[in-house]
């Protein structure tokens, strides 16, 4: 076999930290091919980007250091390397993007520069040969108009061209190794499908070697050639891409791909996870899944297992050597998982609408002049309507800066309307005093998307739950606190989480007391902000599992504002589409999903990437981005990205067309029916 | 029963004990918190700041002995029934440095001295007259010979006392070690292994070893202090060191009354102007904008000087100096409240704009939760942080600020003892010849150790609070 | 930008009525002009002619706010409310209790006053900026943790200390330097160096400190760490990158303070005897010659808003993501 482009033998990075030694890497091996891209895949903290970063040698001093293990890179340890000669092949024969490409750019220099400085040092180019060939980087990332965008600094471009310009700085040594640190987790689904096309077209050209770092299966599915998977510090699992999916072999790799939700699981439970990844400030004894896995027995905890070399790759569980354990958990996980089952909603025939919104407007006011006068409307949300039954899950989609967020914060009366009417039960909301609007706050709740800032860091979990209670006087079944035991027993969490404070928590642990403060007041509808985009995959199967039981337990209704697709796919009953403001495409779940009419809606869909890595799917390429809300483009407000606009889409906005009782979308190429 | 003095109670005595009440409530409560508590852990462990923690704890010490007061019973007279009360206002520190105060020599006389500074014309027993260096009244007033006799007597007094203390320190540090076996459970001999390493929890090496220097320090100047002037006296005779103790009450008052005062604005108006925007933002941000634009010094100038005409006016509305003086304090401390309480207010201001941003304060908003519970509970636990960040940081600056001003001439009052006013007298001392360098040395020692005291323990308590600065 | 600035003066200027309502309640209506006489003829026995002519000597013999025995406008104009602050705006500052015109004696002094501070400031940034520069190379490192001890022990330091000590070395004990004065043109050099030397070391403390943790913050930031990644050497990633992001955070500091430099320093200039606007503040003082003073406060405030203007202005040089509107 001819040398591996980059080698990692047993590399060990720690941390030393308050809590003692953090083993953030602890023995991790792999290889890289030239020309291939290699995914390094697992949930936030198995210490992926850490292994991203030792192989730079840019792990955070003077916490981190490199305990032990080699990085070689064509034979050569990079260990042993003092940092000057690091620093030539820094962004020369290797190069790094990262995640946030809002942050990862200096802000106050141009992004030319950027670009031209990187040149400048490795190439050796002077200054008008370094500028000319920046230009060309950039117009090779596909940036329009590269020549004036030289010029340009990070906060005029979007976060998609953004990231483009990052890979334009890496590109610029001609690596032969790119290492993409989650390149793509912080961009909308179409501006992924055109960066991960773009470093796909870019690795053919160039044939460099990809390592990409990512918790997305779907992205993995759809780039890597080799795939290693991550748990607490060691890669667990490691095999060719096609195997990996068809047949994973580490339990751990097998739950991840089982609990992502989908249009499969309809009406199921998700796979769960159970637990949360263990700490690393500890020595292990056994396998590190083991608290979490399925198939464990005595010996799961008392025994390291070994890394085990199969054809592709290998794995590093007992499984391997006795395969007769695993039919035993199995059959166990069988009775699991019926156990776990829940309810199918949608059982009920009456309909009354509970909440329905119509022509919501939402528009803040931009000043400019002397004396600050009004110049225009941001038209954050611009006519919206919907309608939600008891019982009933409507998902809210779009992509950032849609407005979909200020639709549920303006639904809950947190921001004043601009017209339009919220009618919950006959009542128009908008039109309530305060006080009235107050005493029916009860009924209409809010679950937001970060875990971490949802709950007052300094109170008690028993006093957030009782807040909301005693604030719309609620009442409560029983008068002393044994509510809040049975609450917090529905969401899954032991009565003495009453007694401690939100940071003593998990993620996963802190969206279910915020489910649970919401609960305690019993409302009818709640609305879902992201519930489940700051959480790792497994813990999102536990949360959406959570909130599908008590859907059908209390009959609530949600409002389930999202980007993801398949959690839509998985959840909802019927789902509006959201750009710029307004809504393209409303209908049930089946139509618009399996039959999407809008040209949005097509691209928005086509761009998730599936695991399954079998079918192929024709990507349609949206171009651009977003444009600005401020001064949204006359005419249909996609027409400037849509692959099939018309002269009339220019001219005026689409009027809704009716394609079935359940499925209706504003587009001119239906206006007919 | 009937006392033979009477309890006075300053202004800033009240304010004192006022803050007192609340620091240890504040204590109280922290202390059943354990998340409150887990930063007081952090700065426990340092030991930089744990000593400089008990040098902070010496000076208060000094201060609160220097803020009970008292006027003595005068001796009754047979014409009036009623009891008399002296005049002059004492307080406990005074009763202690009882020998300082009151040995008093006619003017200069360098430290441990046992002639005056100055020539002086005196006529001898034969009656003839002749300029010499008088003996002093009571520096090294016990020596027969001063001249041969001054350094051995030093020499066996300082040597006695620093073997007497460091025995006693020794003992001490075996009691503290024992009881923190017990409480441990660790036995002694671990204990002390791991206490001479500095490897406990608390960083109690460098407690004990900064309390045992403090109390082997106190020790040997105590005594002695008695004997000669250790800082030498000034112009009027008056023992230095006395001079230099006294002012450590009018330091700590200005830095910590002053934030006393401030901190009620600073956090009502800066979280309402946050929280609430719009016009009552506006007319917060007028109101501190204009009161920041008047230069520091300037405005306090300005009131100071009022205030002078005001009470020079009003003269008789002042039982004693001291009382005088006092409400000049006091109303220095209100007017550096004015001046300072700006930055904490625009800060939190800030902060309170992100906060109400919160998904928290958004959710207990959905929850029907008012305004004034979201302020009181929501907003307010959440800065309390930046409050004692900016408390403890502005204390040095105004400990210092006391000093400038002094010398400009619109601090204290010139009646009342302060560091700034002996700096203000001693500068031009300097100018001498020989150079009388003892007031200002003294006042520098004092004024440096608890001003960088109060810096280290509050970059520890920076370092602790501050969320930002977390693993740096 | 224009419009920027103009809306930034119109909204200066209830901010200079506030200053002058509140220290025209400060000196006239707390304590009455009579108070005032009182306290310059030298207390209690005073005769009340005496009183009345002091106040008719230097204009106090009007009524504060509102003359009812004037005609039409004057009712206003001819008060002491009108005369004494009103006419500040139109900096017209009146007449010092010695008769000298106080406007012809502020622009006389503040040149002393900027050639003084001008250096010190400028010097100051550039050491405490280098200095602060260098700990942050070797942040982490005994150089990092002994420059804080230093630094903090050198903060703790009273800047009155610094100044009687460097005096008292430089000049009394070497001999290196008058000790105190100031003289016009090149002659001034040797007047200077002790004070900006003074102030230099007297700021090196909070200076490098307050820069570190500024550097060390932006250290933190995403883009250092892709500067990094390009290969770049620490000290192109600090100098080019970290001190230009840096400078925003500084500037906010150091701007606003440039126009207050012609205000001096009280105590510098009164140590060494500059004849600048700080000792002429300091002296105004200790006479307590009010006029003086009230002129000083109007002038600080004018300069200070000035000092916000140029900093919002500044940002655009160095922040390419503000933009004034």
């Amino acid at each position: 076999m001819s040398q591996s482009l980059l080698s990692i033998q047993g590399l060990k990075t720690w941390f030393s930290t308050e809590g003692g030694i953090v083993r953030a890497v602890d023995g991790v091996s792999f290889d890289i091919q030239r020309g291939e891209t290699f995914a390094l895949v697992g949930e936030s903290g198995s210490g992926k980007s850490m292994t991203a970063l030792s192989i730079m040698k840019l792990v955070p001093q003077p916490a981190g250091r490199i305990e032990s293990g080699q990085i070689l890179l064509e034979g050569e340890d990079l260990c042993g390397l003092p940092e000057v000669a690091m620093r030539g092949l820094r962004g020369n024969r290797m190069s790094m993007i990262f995640q946030e490409p809002m942050t990862s750019l200096n802000p106050v220099i141009s992004i030319g520069e950027q670009i031209r400085e990187t040149l400048e040092y490795h190439l050796k180019l002077d200054a008008k040969m370094a500028r000319a060939r920046a230009v060309d980087l950039l117009d090779l990332v596909g940036i329009p108009d590269p020549n004036r965008r030289y010029d340009e600094y990070p906060h005029q471009i979007s976060g998609g061209m953004k990231q483009r310009v990052m890979i334009a700085i890496a590109l610029s040594g001609e690596p032969d190794l790119l290492i993409a640190d989650e390149p793509t987790t912080a961009l909308d689904v179409t501006i992924q499908a055109q960066i991960l096309d773009l470093l796909r077209r870019l690795q053919k050209d160039k044939g460099m070697a990809i390592l990409l770092i990512t918790h997305d299966l779907g992205v993995v599915s759809e780039m890597a050639d080799h795939v290693a998977v991550m748990y607490a510090g060691e890669i667990v699992e490691m095999a060719e891409r096609q195997a990996f999916f068809e047949n994973p072999r580490h339990p751990y790799s097998q739950k991840l791909l089982s609990s992502l939700p989908g249009n499969k699981q309809r009406g199921e439970a998700l796979e769960i996870i159970r637990g949360t990844v263990p700490a690393l400030n500890q020595v292990f004894l056994g396998c590190r899944f083991s608290n979490r896995c399925d198939n464990a027995w005595e010996r799961c905890e008392k025994e390291v297992p070994q890394w085990h070399s199969l054809e592709t790759g290998g794995v590093r569980c007992h499984l391997v050597d006795a395969p007769e354990m695993a039919r035993e958990a199995e059959k166990l996980q069988e009775n699991i998982s019926k156990t776990g089952d829940v309810g199918v909603s949608g059982m009920d025939h009456e309909k009354s609408t509970l909440l329905q919104v119509s022509n919501l407007k939402v528009h803040f006011p931009v000043q400019k002049g002397l004396f600050k006068r009004v110049v225009g409307h941001v038209k954050a949300v611009d006519g919206v309507s919907l309608k939600i039954d008891p019982g009933k899950t409507v998902a809210l989609v779009g992509e950032s800066g849609c407005g979909k967020t200020t639709v549920g914060k303006a639904i809950l009366q947190l921001i004043p309307q601009t017209e339009g009417a919220v009618v919950l039960e006959n009542t128009d909301l908008s039109t309530l005093s305060r006080e009235a609007l107050r005493q029916r706050r009860s009924d209409f709740q809010i679950i937001f998307q970060d875990p971490y800032s949802s709950l007052n860091p300094r109170m008690l979990v028993g006093d957030i739950l009782k807040e909301g209670v005693k604030a719309l006087k609620v009442e409560q079944a029983q008068d002393d606190d044994t509510w809040m035991d049975e609450l917090l027993d529905q969401v899954g969490l032991t009565p003495d989480a009453k007694d401690r404070y939100p940071h003593e928590f998990s993620g996963g642990q802190r969206q279910r007391i915020c489910i649970a403060r919401v609960l305690a007041v019993q409302p009818k509808v709640i609305i879902c902000d992201e519930p489940t985009s700051a959480l790792d995959v497994s813990v999102q199967a536990q949360v959406l599992n959570l909130l599908k039981q008590l859907q059908s337990t209390y009959r609530l209704a949600y409002l389930f504002i999202t980007h993801d697709l398949s959690v839509v796919d998985y959840f909802a009953d019927e789902v509006a589409v959201m750009y710029l403001g307004r809504i393209v495409e409303y209908g049930s779940v089946e139509s618009v999903l399996g039959n999407p009419k809008h040209p949005y809606t097509q691209a928005l869909l086509s761009a998730v990437p599936q695991v399954d890595p079998k079918k192929k799917r024709m990507i349609i390429r949206v171009e651009g981005d977003l444009p600005s809300p401020i001064n949204p483009p006359k005419g249909c407000y996609f027409h400037p990205r849509c692959p099939k606009s018309m002269p009339v889409c220019r001219e005026e906005y689409p009027d809704l067309s009716v394609l079935s009782p359940s499925h209706e979308t504003s587009c001119f190429l239906y206006s007919g029916e | 029963m009937e006392f033979p003095f009477q309890w006075t109670l300053l202004w800033t005595d009240r304010m004192i004990y006022l803050l007192l009440v609340l620091v240890v409530g504040f204590g109280f409560y922290v202390s059943r918190k354990e998340h409150l508590l887990a930063p007081w852990r952090q700065i426990r462990r340092r030991p930089f700041a744990m000593s400089a923690l008990v040098l902070l704890l010496f000076y208060l010490s000094i201060g609160l002995m220097d803020s009970v007061h008292f006027r003595k019973q005068l001796p009754m007279t047979d014409t009036s029934k009623a009891l008399q009360y002296d005049p002059e206002v004492l307080s406990l520190l005074d009763v202690l440095l009882e020998g300082l105060k009151n040995n008093v020599e006619k003017t200069y006389s360098a430290p441990l001295a046992t002639h005056a500074f100055n020539k002086q014309m005196l006529e001898g027993p034969d009656g003839t007259k002749q300029r010499i260096y008088p003996r002093l009244k009571y520096g090294g007033a016990h020596l027969v010979n001063p001249e041969t006799d001054r350094w051995p007597d030093l020499l066996s007094r300082v040597g006695e006392r620093a073997v007497f203390g460091i025995g006693i320190i020794v003992l001490f540090y075996i009691w503290v070690m024992l009881v923190l076996s017990q409480k441990h459970q660790i036995p002694p001999k671990e204990m002390t292994r791991k206490m001479i390493r500095g490897e406990t929890e608390t960083a109690w090496r460098a407690i004990l070893l900064t309390a045992g220097l403090v109390f082997i320090v106190v020790g040997i100047a105590g005594p002695l202090s008695t004997k000669y002037h250790l800082f030498g006296t000034d112009k009027v005779g008056q023992d230095v060191l006395y001079l230099a103790l006294k002012g450590v009450r009018t330091g700590l008052v200005i830095g910590t009354l002053t934030t006393l005062v401030m901190l009620p604005f600073a956090i009502f108006l800066g979280i309402s102007a946050g929280y609430f925007r719009g016009k009552i933002d506006d007319a917060i941000q007028y109101l501190y904008t204009t009161l920041s634009s008047i230069p520091g010094v300037l405005l306090i100038a300005a009131a100071v000087l009022i205030l002078q005409v005001y009470m020079d006016k009003n003269a008789d509305a002042f039982a004693s100096i001291t009382e005088r003086a006092d409400i000049r304090l006091l109303f220095l401390c209100l007017i550096l409240g004015v001046t300072s309480w700006i930055g904490l207010c625009r800060m939190l201001r800030g902060e309170t704009l992100k906060l109400r941003e919160m998904e928290y304060v958004q959710a207990a908003k959905a929850l029907g939760v008012g305004n004034q519970r979201i302020m009181t509970h929501y907003i307010l636990p959440n800065v309390m942080h930046l409050v004692l960040i900016a408390v403890v940081l502005d204390f040095s600056g105004l400990v210092l600020a006391e000093a400038i001003l002094s010398y400009v001439g619109v601090g204290v009052d010139p009646a009342m003892i302060s560091w700034g006013n002996m700096i203000n007298s001693a500068r031009l001392e300097l100018a001498r010849e020989p150079v009388v360098w003892w007031s200002l040395t003294a006042a520098f020692i004092f004024m440096f150790v608890l001003v960088l005291a109060a810096n280290v323990f509050s970059d520890a308590v920076r370092d602790a609070f501050d969320p930002r600065l977390r693993g740096r | 930008m224009i419009t920027y600035i103009i809306r930034r003066v119109l909204y200066a200027i209830p901010i200079l009525v506030g200053v002058n309502l509140l220290t025209f309640i400060l000196f006239f209506v707390v304590n009455t002009p009579d108070d005032m006489a009182r306290l310059h003829l030298g207390m209690k026995r005073v005769t009340p002619e005496a009183i009345e002519k002091w106040k008719a000597d230097h204009g106090y013999d009007i009524p504060v706010a509102w003359n009812a025995s004037a005609e039409g406008i004057q009712k206003i104009s001819e008060t002491i409310f009108f005369k004494k602050s009103v006419r500040l705006f139109v900096f017209d500052f009146g007449f010092a209790d010695d008769g000298r015109n106080i406007g012809a004696d502020i622009r006389e002094r503040m040149w002393p006053s900027l050639a003084i501070a001008m250096p010190s400031l400028i010097v100051g940034l550039l050491v405490n900026i280098t200095v602060a520069m260098l700990i942050a190379f070797f942040r982490a490192s005994y150089i990092d943790t002994w420059g804080i001890i230093v630094a903090v022990g050198m903060m703790s330091i009273s800047s009155l200390f610094y100044i009687i000590g460097g005096q008292f070395l430089l000049s009394k004990m070497f001999r290196l330097v008058p000790i105190s004065g100031y003289d016009e043109g090149i002659n001034a050099v040797k007047f200077l160096v002790l004070p900006v030397l003074v102030a230099l070391v007297g700021g090196i403390g909070s200076g490098t400190r307050w820069y570190r943790s500024i550097f060390l913050e932006e250290i933190g930031k995403d883009y250092v760490r892709t500067a990094r990644a390009k290969g770049l050497a620490e000290l192109t990633v600090l100098f080019r990158h970290v001190l230009r992001n840096a400078l925003v955070p500084i500037l906010t500091g150091v701007v606003v303070v440039i126009p207050l430099l012609f205000m001096g320093s009280l105590v510098t200039e009164s140590f060494f005897s500059i004849p600048g606007l700080g000792s002429y503040t300091i002296d105004a003082i200790n006479s307590q010659d009010f006029g003086i003073v009230r002129a000083m406060v109007f002038l600080g405030s004018v300069l200070y808003i000035v000092g916000l203007i140029l900093t919002d202005i500044s940002y655009t040089w160095v922040d390419p993501r503000v933009r004034l509107r």
